[in-house]
């Protein structure tokens, strides 16, 4: 039995204002119900206003994840009735998205198909709460109405380590085209992993299973991976018994370390899907396309392959240099001020990766001076030094006795003493020191 | 007295001129509205408000200040919002909502110095034709008692016909306007879908609501479309066209106008005596020059079928958020008309129906639009009836909501294809009103006033 992995991801934008109304989308930590407005509290008579920017943000990102982009697309309503959705339908894209048929291309070079990327809004939040001793439900609508990107992956993951390595890679591109914070435990970024378990026959046919099951409430990528392990193993379990799974909706349960039962779905739902009339159509002009594609910045597989060719760096060092756009950033200010006094990419490299310097801490420059004067110097152990030093004052007796009396020349003299000894290239300071402190 | 005989620019001038002031006028409607309680056009009248801005008004007017509607009273469909005033859609499920915010139209009129004096009964939710089907009881044609005013905008229209205000806004989704306009002898202006905003206005079947007004004349219907045309920042379906100079239109000349009548609208079904009636008016305009001829419109007959597919379908989703966790009262509520339209439309939108009935009236709805712009290739506007019948009695169709759909045979073709069409009072059979439809392509309002004015202008 082989593992068939579909993943939904939710990617919500960190865009001014919300997706079809002037509120701040701008709500975590706020008070309840103060970003709200007609619109996105689905008042009578209110109506959407598409966000441009965030239209034009999905399918920048769909671009970045190798999309087709259609010159036409549109939104559509989705019907359905929960008390967080005011409207009674969710403004989303059915049929015509604004990006189709992009991918993700794994180090192991396996590549992972998306079939789609489109637009729509989040929900309100239910906060089932005691009120005066009354269990009660309660609805903040700040979320209502926040820009959504839902990022939808073929069924061509067959382990949790690779859905792992996708998600990181996603994140990362979301992240330094700047679109999202994609931060996990504040909701930026939400994954629903549809898992289920085939057999050879299935496998050659390219038939997926007849059932699957799909995990909910999943904080980080170090959850997904667990989560879906789980469902491999629970899974391959019934069928080894020869029973098919329930087609149902789990939640991953951190504290006991496994899914559970949240929802079973005996049939699909029906959305009644029909064509947002509210909001026009939209059609791209190719020049408007293309001026999205100009603003895409250099993404991290781009990166990967330029810090190969240009600064002959391992895979595992571009991997921790590209990660975070301001040590990417500091990396290359520092090669290039490191050019002039002869030092070589790997050299400054290291010293980042080992030293785990952190860029806000100090300028590129600094760091170079840093390197230049600690290569300056042999490596020598501080105790061999300590352990000189001793020597050096026990046969100086006198030297001691000046010293306390405030002839502080005699340092000097002791200095020149241990160096001659110890008989290697090193700072004047560490000895300075170490001497000091013997002489008191 | 009474302000009645007075046209809005009459009012107005006699207002500049102190002959008497807003605050008579908004008296004088006000009394009205009581005198005729009856009638029962209006679900909240808005007395002390009214007059406290007419108050208002009189003193702007003292200062010099000059708005196109300044000091005159106008009343509102209740299905628009009006921040503060109670808003109803003539529902009992809105019985007590109190909007936070105004309609984007609703703020233009102000800001154009319109006194809302109140708003007026309607189909709840805009479902119906008659104005028979509101939760506060039915509208009465004020020409013959126990007959009905035409829906669904029908307290506006009474409003208007009766002298209790001199604009009323409404909204036109199958004939919503029209229809009650022929019925009550007033001018009633469908505008082209995205003309005038939506925003703020309790939303029926959102592709194909139309706002528009009731006037007594045509020229007034030009001065209150210029006031409410226009992009609103807040209706992506409002387009950033130019509001035309449509007052400039009025004076025209009809010579050499094509007008197209389309056989589909003339054929079985219509009162001989409406056909009669439409006719005599064609021939006049003919007579100062209009060149007539006959057209197809082939498609025509699908429109019913094709609208009671998508208007339902439109309203399941739209209703929706009448849940009542909100606001107002929950969906118990809801009467028999709107139930029936939630069904109908949850129905045809469902998988494994979609394909057959939605999305095909979608293909039907491009046709018909295709029928329209072949016609307009040949001719400049097409004259129709506006109803194949002449007003009913109170009670007659309510038990038969297929023929009371099939009354809006004439008009649910312009909002299937967006246009704009203007319903002129043509004169009165046996005691009632009778209109005539005039249709123009998108954005040809003022083509429209041009016609309609020289319609009124016949004097027949």
């Amino acid at each position: 039995m082989k593992p068939v992995i579909g993943l939904e991801v939710h990617v919500e934008l960190k865009t001014k204002s919300k997706m079809f109304c002037g509120c701040s989308a701008d709500y975590f930590g706020q008070k309840p119900n103060t970003h709200t407005c007609p619109v996105c509290l689905g008042l009578p008579g209110a109506l959407p206003v598409p966000n441009k920017t965030a239209v034009e943000w999905c399918v920048m990102l769909g671009m970045a994840l190798n999309c087709n982009i259609p010159l036409f697309s549109k939104f559509d309503r989705k019907n359905y009735f929960y008390p967080d959705l005011p409207k009674g339908y969710q403004i989303s894209q059915y049929d015509e998205p604004f990006c189709l048929k992009g991918n993700i291309k794994l180090d192991s070079g396996k590549t992972i198909g998306i079939t789609r990327v489109h637009m729509e809004e989040d929900t309100g939040k239910l906060i089932h709460e005691a009120v005066d001793g009354q269990e009660v439900t309660l609805i903040d609508f700040n979320r209502s109405g926040v820009p959504l990107v839902e990022i939808v992956t073929e069924p061509d993951f067959d382990n949790a380590k690779d859905v792992k390595e996708y998600l990181q890679k996603l994140q990362q591109i979301v992240r330094d085209l700047n679109i999202s914070n994609a931060d996990m435990e504040k909701g930026n970024m939400r994954l629903e992993p549809n898992i289920s378990l085939r057999d050879k026959q299935q496998e050659i046919n390219k038939k997926l299973p007849d059932y699957k099951v799909e995990v909910k409430n999943i904080n980080s990528f170090r959850f997904a991976e667990k989560a879906i392990d789980y469902e491999i193993k629970r899974q391959s379990e019934i069928l080894q018994k020869k029973e098919t799974p329930v087609q149902e909706t789990r939640g991953w349960d951190e504290t006991k370390q496994k899914t559970v039962t949240q929802r079973i779905k005996e049939e699909a739902s029906d959305y009644r899907y029909f064509p947002e009339p509210d909001i026009p159509p939209i059609r791209w002009y190719e020049s408007k396309l293309n001026e999205i594609k100009s603003q895409i910045p250099e993404l991290p597989d781009e990166k990967s392959n330029r810090f190969k060719k240009l600064y002959s760096l391992s895979n595992d060092d571009i991997k921790i240099l590209i990660k975070d756009k301001d040590i990417t950033n500091f990396f290359e200010e520092a090669v290039k001020i490191g050019k002039k006094h002869n030092l070589t990419p790997k050299q400054i490299a290291n010293h980042i990766i080992n030293k785990k310097i952190n860029p806000s801490d100090l300028l590129p420059i600094k760091l170079i001076e840093k390197i230049i004067s600690s290569s300056l110097y042999e490596d020598v152990n501080l105790d061999e030094i300590k352990k000189i030093v001793k020597e050096i004052i026990k046969s100086n007796p006198s030297s001691l006795e000046d010293y306390k009396n405030g002839k502080t020349q005699v340092m000097d003299y002791l200095i020149g003493q241990v160096l001659k000894k110890i008989k290697k290239k090193i700072d004047i300071n560490t000895i300075k020191n170490i001497l000091k402190n013997e002489l008191q | 007295m009474n302000y009645s005989a007075y046209t809005i620019k009459e009012l107005k001038t006699s207002l500049k001129k102190k002959h008497f002031s807003s605050e008579n006028v908004v008296r004088d409607c006000i009394q009205e509205i009581e005198d005729s309680k009856h009638l029962n056009a209006f679900i909240t009248v808005c007395k002390d408000e009214a007059i406290e801005n007419a108050k208002k008004a009189d003193k702007k007017i003292k200062d010099g200040i000059d708005q196109p509607l300044l000091g005159i009273p106008i009343s509102i469909k209740d299905i628009y919002l009006t921040r503060g005033i109670r808003t109803t859609a003539a529902s009992k499920v809105l019985d007590n909502y109190i909007p936070q915010y105004s309609a984007t139209v609703v703020e233009k009129l102000e800001e154009a110095g319109a006194i809302i004096i109140g708003k007026t009964n309607c189909d709840a939710w805009a479902h119906g034709s008659s104005g028979e089907n509101s939760d506060y009881g039915p509208t009465e044609n004020d020409y013959l008692e126990g007959y009905v005013p035409g829906g669904s905008s029908s307290g506006s229209a009474v409003s208007v016909s009766a002298d209790m205000a001199f604009v009323s806004m409404g909204t036109d989704t199958g004939g919503s306007i029209r229809l009650p306009a022929s019925f009550c002898n007033v001018v009633g202006l469908k505008p082209t879908y995205g003309r005038v905003s939506r925003y703020g206005i309790i939303a029926m079947a959102s592709s194909l609501d139309s706002i528009g007004h009731f006037t007594r004349y045509v020229d007034e219907s030009a001065l209150v479309l210029s006031i409410t045309a226009g992009h609103d920042p807040k209706d992506a379906t409002t387009p950033k066209k130019n509001v035309d100079d449509y007052e400039s239109y009025l004076k025209k000349d009809i010579k050499g106008i094509k007008i197209g009548l389309p056989k589909e609208f003339f054929s079985n079904g219509l009162d001989t005596k409406i056909k009669e009636k439409i006719e005599k008016e064609v021939n006049s305009l003919e007579s100062r020059g209009a060149k007539v001829e006959i057209i197809s419109l082939p498609n025509t007959e699908y429109a019913i079928a094709c609208y009671y597919i998508i208007q339902p379908a439109e309203v399941s989703s739209n209703l929706a958020r009448y849940d009542g966790i909100r606001y107002a009262n929950d969906r118990t509520h809801f009467t028999d008309e709107a139930k029936r339209r939630i069904m109908l439309g949850t129905y045809v939108l469902s998988s494994g129906y979609y394909d057959a009935y939605y999305k095909k009236a979608m293909q039907v709805r491009t046709l018909i639009k295709n029928d329209f712009d072949e016609a307009f290739k040949k001719v400049d506007v097409i004259i129709t009836p506006v109803s194949p019948a002449m007003p009913w009695k109170i009670g007659e169709k309510v038990n038969d909501p297929l023929a009371m759909y099939l009354s809006d045979i004439y008009t649910v073709t312009a909002n299937l294809a967006g246009i704009p069409g203007l319903s002129v009072p043509i004169g009165l059979i046996d005691g009632l009103p009778v209109g005539m439809q005039i249709l123009g392509p998108h954005f040809s309002e003022g083509r429209l006033f041009q016609i309609g004015q020289a319609v009124e202008d016949s004097g027949l």
